[in-house]
């Protein structure tokens, strides 16, 4: 009977202390998840961490993985992030199309020059207030590289 | 992303707004911003607020291209010019021949608009040609 009870209270506190020893899994969640940047969340169940959100390239989603593998308690990582598509370059109209537009668009206002030079457009000359932006809006659907606007306003 | 700041209260405006399409890109020191916007009220306000932070457009930071969207069932589309006719061309270009004119705030047909420029039109006295689209507004 004396044994018996020996044996059970040295298994509870055998348990005890294991449970003390190991991290619990909130506590793995907090540490991974402060070393982890920022856009990642980390959710950790029984020392399985998973790791969701966006990242910029292959090489932060490698990194982001090998911190929580780093981290004293994880069993395994499941790397459910996901790599941000990257975003198509701006196109620029080419200088031959681009100066026939733009002549179509500033047809109208005759006191507005406008050179054309590497996608730039160039104007000079004056204009009213009230007519420049209906000029701005007709030259920015021209796919130009850039609009520098040397107008004197009236 | 100096410029992104700079252009906040914009872009802000352009989600708040419902801007489709929206893409904010800055590439060699210029801002692009291009979307589509349901209507050329929300268009001409995201304007307003590009010439508020930029007085006259004079940095030269950004471009601005932001587009009506366009029903496909529109038929027909008024003339917006500031007073005066608009010129009907014989093709896609001020350098083709006038072929016709329609009148300011005059409603005319639209028959093809498969150039983002120029508009292919029909008037009601039956002239059919090239407009410049920016002096178009589509009809509901």
């Amino acid at each position: 009977m004396k044994t018996t009870k020996f044996l059970m209270s040295a298994v509870i506190a055998a348990t005890l202390f294991l449970a003390s020893c190991k991290p619990k899994d909130a506590d793995i969640q907090a540490a991974v998840q402060a070393k982890e940047p920022a856009g990642i969340t980390v959710v950790v169940a029984k020392g399985d961490v998973t790791l969701t959100g966006e990242v910029a390239d292959d090489a932060a989603k490698a990194k982001a993985e090998e911190i929580a593998k780093a981290e004293k308690g994880v069993k395994s990582v499941i790397n459910s992030l996901t790599i941000k598509p990257a975003q198509a370059p701006v196109v620029i109209s080419e200088d031959t199309t681009l100066t026939k537009n733009v002549a179509d668009a500033t047809k109208d206002f005759p006191t507005v020059k406008t050179e054309v030079k590497d996608g730039v457009v160039i104007l000079t000359g004056e204009i009213k207030k009230a007519s420049l932006i209906t000029l701005m809006q007709h030259l920015s659907a021209l796919k130009p590289k850039k609009i520098e606007n040397k107008l004197t306003v009236k | 992303m100096a410029l992104q700041d700079k252009y906040k209260a914009l872009t802000d405006a352009a989600i708040a707004a419902g801007i489709t399409d929206l893409a904010v890109r800055e590439q060699d020191g210029i801002l692009y911003i291009d979307g589509t916007a349901a209507d050329g009220a929300t268009k001409d306000k995201l304007w307003e607020i590009y010439n508020q932070i930029d007085p006259n457009f004079t940095s030269g930071d950004l471009v601005l291209n932001v587009n009506v969207a366009i029903d496909v069932a529109v038929t027909h589309a008024k003339v917006i010019t500031q007073s005066s006719n608009l010129n009907i061309r014989k093709g896609p270009g001020t350098d083709q021949p006038i072929v016709g004119k329609a009148a300011h705030n005059e409603v005319i047909t639209l028959v093809n608009r498969s150039n983002d420029l120029w508009w292919l039109v029909r008037t009601n006295d039956g002239e059919e040609g090239y407009c410049y689209a920016q002096y178009l507004e589509p009809q509901a």
